[in-house]
């Protein structure tokens, strides 16, 4: 919660202003703001909730229904292991076994240095090149649990 | 008007009005749990199904939210329409187990078995809480959360939310709130306790009148009845 108390809203306030107060691009606007924060902290969607003058308990059922929306701070770098049925009859669950595994936190965690987040999703639409991973935006096909440590290092400095 | 048929009887409604209004204004009796005439209809409990349109084509919708349609033929209890209706009874009696409105109806839909695993969550997301805090109380301070088996009923971050001012509104109109009376059968899933009384008291009964609230153990809705 001290980090909370330390975020700067200035960039909430132009998020907001770029889609020109519009209470109907409210998803765009978590959106842009998880871009910025990682997640969506409190102290945003209480801002986004005066600026759009949408009632508080709204916003958190959009942001608590899509589960690309995280009210948890997470990591700079998330992993999102398929799960949908093609990529679980590949392995997809072996594969996030390796990933808990190697980045020592369990699915839907986040590391305590803050650099990694972990999730599973149930499908992502491209079953061909299953099992699929993804990293930050990156897609990474026919994974197996080899391919593991060769994924996150590129991501490691 | 609108001229619709009512159970093979020609019914008349107002523009405007619900299959239910209609049902209601001609004394033909639809359960309803989720309903308020407070608040806006929302069709969640499904407990007003009735089936509109004739044979094969006919399909069941909740009268609580239906607007009333010229020509539209209604059937209010059919087989189809009962069964559906009992199984959301026991659908609800596995979540709620101690709700006393949910007792209540299981008893008088004759409801004596309950075949779900028992969840005890307490809440059977009916939504009446959340209207009536946002558009009774004008509060907002309480909305769905998550989604699926996940959904709930709370406040913003599950925290004392800013908005409420305790008016008690939700827990006033929460149907699962209110704990069952004790009858003779209290640990079972399904009370039905009403039914095992001669004569069932479950019509006349009066939580005024009763002044034990215990399911007319004190005799006086017995005594009106004869």
């Amino acid at each position: 919660m001290i980090a909370n108390q330390t975020i700067n809203l200035d960039s909430v306030q132009e998020i907001v202003d770029r889609y020109g107060g519009n209470k109907s691009k409210l998803i765009a606007i978590l959106q842009d703001i998880q871009a910025v924060y990682h997640y969506l902290p409190a102290e945003a969607l209480k801002k986004v909730s005066q600026l759009l003058k949408i009632p508080l308990i709204d916003i958190i059922s959009v942001a608590t229904f899509y589960r690309a929306f995280s009210l948890k701070p997470r990591g700079k770098h998330v992993a999102t292991v398929c799960l949908g049925t093609a990529c679980h009859v590949r392995g997809g669950p072996k594969i996030l076994e390796e990933f808990e595994r190697q980045l020592q936190i369990k699915k839907g965690e986040t590391s305590e240095d803050g650099e990694w987040s972990l999730e599973s999703v149930a499908c992502l639409g491209c079953c061909a090149i299953g099992p699929v991973v993804v990293v930050d935006g990156n897609y990474y096909a026919h994974t197996t649990i080899r391919k593991v440590p060769t994924i996150l290092e590129k991501y490691r400095k | 008007m609108i001229t619709m048929k009512m159970n093979g009887m020609e019914v008349k409604a107002e523009e405007g009005w619900t299959v239910l209004d209609t049902a209601k204004f001609y004394g033909l009796e639809i359960p309803t749990l989720c309903h308020h005439e407070g608040l806006t209809p929302y069709g969640a409990c499904r407990l007003c199904l009735v089936e509109i349109g004739e044979g094969p084509k006919a399909k069941l919708v909740s009268s609580c939210t239906y607007p009333a349609e010229e020509g539209l033929v209604i059937h209010t209890d059919t087989k189809r329409v009962v069964e559906a209706r009992r199984m959301m009874i026991e659908l609800m009696l596995s979540v709620a187990p101690y709700s006393k409105t949910i007792q209540d109806l299981a008893s008088k839909f004759g409801v004596t078995k309950m075949r779900f695993k028992i969840r005890n969550e307490e809440c059977i997301l009916c939504g009446l809480c959340v209207r009536m805090c946002a558009e009774q109380m004008d509060g907002k301070a309480i909305g769905f959360q998550n989604r699926g088996y996940q959904r709930k009923i709370s406040t913003p971050f599950d925290i004392r939310s800013e908005e409420c001012r305790l008016c008690g509104g939700c827990l006033y109109i929460c149907p699962a709130c209110q704990l069952r009376c004790q009858g003779p059968l209290e640990e079972s899933p399904v009370c039905n306790a009403c039914l095992t009384m001669d004569p069932t008291c479950l019509d006349y009964y009066d939580e005024l009148q009763c002044w034990m609230y215990d399911a007319g153990r004190c005799g006086t809705c017995v005594r009106e009845k004869k």
